[in-house]
């Protein structure tokens, strides 16, 4: 009996020693929420990330009144250089000696999948708005802390394909750089071609990178195919668009497609040579009044118009602040929890929510570069031709290989 | 008369021995030099971040490597990217996919990476000056080409999250303080290599060939394999410094088998000092630190190192170390 009820006050012991554990672990740590940005501030990809997400960020925190649930917001912000070793190696200092709770990754997707491996490792919550590549939501996925936000490759190949498959735009020919990024865009593009009736007419590799484009646009001119799918990105894009324009391939009827392409692109190309290119986008400053009233803000801090990488970092600090204070913690596993089940909704997303696999599923625009004459000025270079629902744009978790994710769901629908 | 010149003399040269004697030991004895700094390695890690010591130790190494090809062979290799990203690819692989431990992944690399020096070396000890540049180029460059491809990098995504795989399989590695130093003891093998090759008869054969490769020929020597025998050294240290960084960040990218990286190399060893012992390493951490430090305010850190270069070039023209050493060395013959 005596030692019955000594077991009993130990029990009662652990549980309250445990409950205020729990209490302890909750709560904002080291009475601070530390925001660390690693981006591309000098490089290829500076003008559609850079300081211009740095000033995005700051304007998200701004709005927050620079802090939450009492305790202040700080922002730190590195440049990755390119190069995956400098990148990780700042990750792993913020996560082992500067306390940071959020990692905001920019452009490169070779950087930006090793920092989803060592925050995962770290326990440090991770939002990716600049790299592309699907893999961060498939097998590299890591549900529980990192999360895709703006766009990957699967949303602008497949988002265009579809829609202009539908507009009865039905035989393709690809121009694709030859090496693993420019297949898997290749690949997501021809599928969705296919599946909605279209024909793949044939396709070429081009080395990357590639100077010269004229004898892979001679071949896609000849095929007759009805768009030329432009499966490269950054200055491979730009040449084949300023080449294909030489030829006068918009001009002789066919369409060209990018897979890839950015709002700073089309202004490093001029709309002389991009007109008339057809792409999918996740953001675009003039999509509606919210958005318009937003990027007018960002352009009186930053002197232009923000790229939809800017305006995904904005949103995915926003709302990461916004579940740190719904969920009373930084803890990164909460927070990431919570935002999945927050809708997701500001200047920059429309009809977001946070998927199990860590993708942001977000409607895309569909959208094509306007003539010189249509442009009104700087930075007026798209019309929206229709919007792209999320659950169209992006890959499905079923067909994804994120297996952590299908097998929380399995387990979710077995639980219920 | 004479005997007592011939005296004089003598104990001149006794005294001018007995005090070079007394001197080699206090400022020259690398001995002491090595232990110093061997200290300071062991003990730094508890003050700085461990990560980033390791990191500047890969590059050192890097840098030291390929210093003995060209400060000791006088041969400018535009290709040691090659080696250095493809053994990590290579090491990669091992830990990743075939499970192998720590020093066995590294031990595949390092060797992959001689292999790969031997075939590069063989052709491009043919020519040059320029032409040995250009060619060890357009050799990385083809094995650039190759990493984008081959289905095993990952192209562009690199190979991530590769396993700090236990020493022997025994050590555990996971922990930064234990793979650090892992790292700094083959730092230290692969230092002291250099340090035998370069001070051996082979060394001073190289250094021959260097000043004056016909006469070197003239006098025996088969240049040709002396230089391959540098290269394929130079590689396999190369390689074993990238192999190496695998256990430290646990990824491979395309960054180390760009022609950018050979070309930060060279920027590391002039900028240390060529032909010296300690000048790569010095110019390695410098180049390293700067990029890491730079990384946190902006996007200036490319301008810094380009002025930092320019700065050198223009006042140091021997290298940081180099020029230290024959000031120093001018100073002292003067008094």
């Amino acid at each position: 009996m005596k030692l019955m009820k000594t077991i009993l006050m130990a029990g009662a012991a652990t549980a309250l020693a445990t409950a205020a554990n729990a209490q302890d672990g909750g709560g904002i740590s080291n009475d601070a929420v530390k925001i660390g940005m690693i981006l591309d501030m000098s490089g290829a990809y500076s003008a559609l990330d850079g300081q211009g997400s740095v000033a995005a960020v700051e304007m998200a925190i701004e709005e927050m009144g620079g802090e939450v649930n009492g305790a202040p917001v700080e922002l730190v912000s590195a440049d990755h250089q390119n190069k995956a070793d400098i990148g990780s190696n700042i990750a792993r200092e913020w996560a082992d000696q500067e306390n940071v709770d959020l990692i905001l990754g920019g452009a490169n997707s070779g950087v930006g999948i090793a920092l989803q491996e060592i925050t995962s490792e770290k326990g440090v919550a991770y939002i990716n708005n600049g790299a592309a590549s699907n893999s961060l939501t498939n097998e590299s996925c890591a549900p529980e802390t990192g999360l895709h936000w703006t766009y990957d490759t699967d949303a602008l190949s497949n988002g265009t394909a579809v829609a202009m498959v539908k507009e009865g735009n039905e035989s393709w020919y690809f121009i694709t750089a030859d090496y693993t990024f420019g297949h898997n865009l290749q690949k997501t593009a021809e599928n969705a071609v296919k599946e909605n009736g279209g024909e793949v007419v044939g396709s070429v590799a081009a080395p990357f990178p590639t100077q010269d484009f004229s004898s892979f646009l001679l071949q896609a001119q000849g095929s007759g195919a009805q768009v030329i799918g432009l499966a490269n990105a950054g200055t491979d894009t730009q040449n084949s668009v300023k080449q294909a324009q030489e030829f006068g391939i918009v001009q002789g009827g066919q369409k060209l497609a990018s897979l890839l392409l950015f709002l700073t692109d089309v202004d490093a190309l001029g709309l002389d040579a991009a007109q008339g290119l057809t792409l999918t986008t996740g953001f675009y400053w003039d999509q509606d009044e919210q958005a318009r009233e937003w990027s007018a803000k960002f352009e009186e801090k930053t002197g232009s118009k923000p790229t939809m990488v800017q305006a995904g970092m904005y949103s995915s600090a926003l709302q990461y602040l916004k579940a740190v204070e719904a969920a009373g913690t930084d803890d990164s596993k909460q927070v990431i929890a919570q935002l999945k089940t927050m809708p997701i909704e500001d200047a920059f997303a429309r009809n977001g929510k946070v998927r199990a696999d860590g993708l942001m599923e977000h409607d895309m625009f569909l959208a094509q570069v306007k003539t010189p004459d249509e442009s009104e000025g700087k930075w007026d270079y798209y019309n929206i031709i229709r919007t792209i629902p999320g659950d169209q744009a992006f890959q499905s978790i079923e067909d994804g290989s994120c297996e952590a994710a299908k097998e929380m769901a399995s387990g979710g629908e077995q639980s219920n | 008369m004479s005997e007592t010149s011939v005296k004089r003399s003598g104990e001149l040269s006794d005294a001018g021995n007995a005090e070079a004697q007394s001197r080699t030991p206090l400022i020259a004895d690398l001995r002491l030099w090595a232990l110093i700094g061997l200290v300071f390695l062991l003990v730094i890690p508890h003050f700085v971040y461990p990560v980033m010591v390791a990191k500047v130790l890969c590059f050192a190494l890097f840098a030291a490597a390929f210093n003995l090809l060209l400060g000791f062979a006088g041969l400018l290799s535009f290709g040691h990217a090659a080696f250095f990203g493809f053994s990590a690819y290579v090491t990669g692989y091992c830990l990743q996919s075939l499970g192998l431990t720590a020093e066995l992944g590294i031990l595949v690399g390092t060797a992959t990476a001689a292999l790969l020096g031997l075939v590069m070396g063989l052709l491009a000890i043919r020519r040059q000056g320029i032409y040995f540049a250009m060619i060890t180029l357009a050799l990385s460059q083809m094995v650039y080409f190759a990493c984008i491809q081959l289905e095993f990098t990952g192209g562009e995504d690199g190979m991530q999250g590769i396993p700090r795989r236990p020493l022997f399989g025994l050590i555990d590695m996971s922990s930064n303080m234990s793979v650090y130093y892992l790292v700094l003891a083959v730092f230290c093998i692969g230092v002291f290599i250099v340090y035998r090759a370069v001070h051996s008869p082979f060394g001073q054969v190289l250094k021959s060939i260097r000043e004056n490769e016909p006469r070197a020929i003239s006098l025996g020597y088969d240049a040709d394999r002396y230089k391959l025998l540098a290269f394929v050294l130079s590689a396999a240290l190369a390689g074993l410094a990238g192999s190496t960084k695998v256990m430290v960040f646990q990824l491979a990218s395309l960054t180390d088998v760009q022609w950018q990286m050979s070309g930060e190399v060279v920027l590391m060893a002039v900028l240390g000092g060529i032909g010296t012992m300690l000048g790569p390493i010095v110019g390695a951490s410098i180049i390293v630190i700067l990029q890491n430090e730079l990384a946190q305010i902006g996007s200036i850190s490319t301008i810094v190192q380009g002025g930092v270069f320019v700065f050198c070039v223009l006042l140091f023209r021997r290298g940081i170390v180099g020029e230290i050493g024959y000031r120093w060395k001018s100073w002292r013959g003067r008094s």
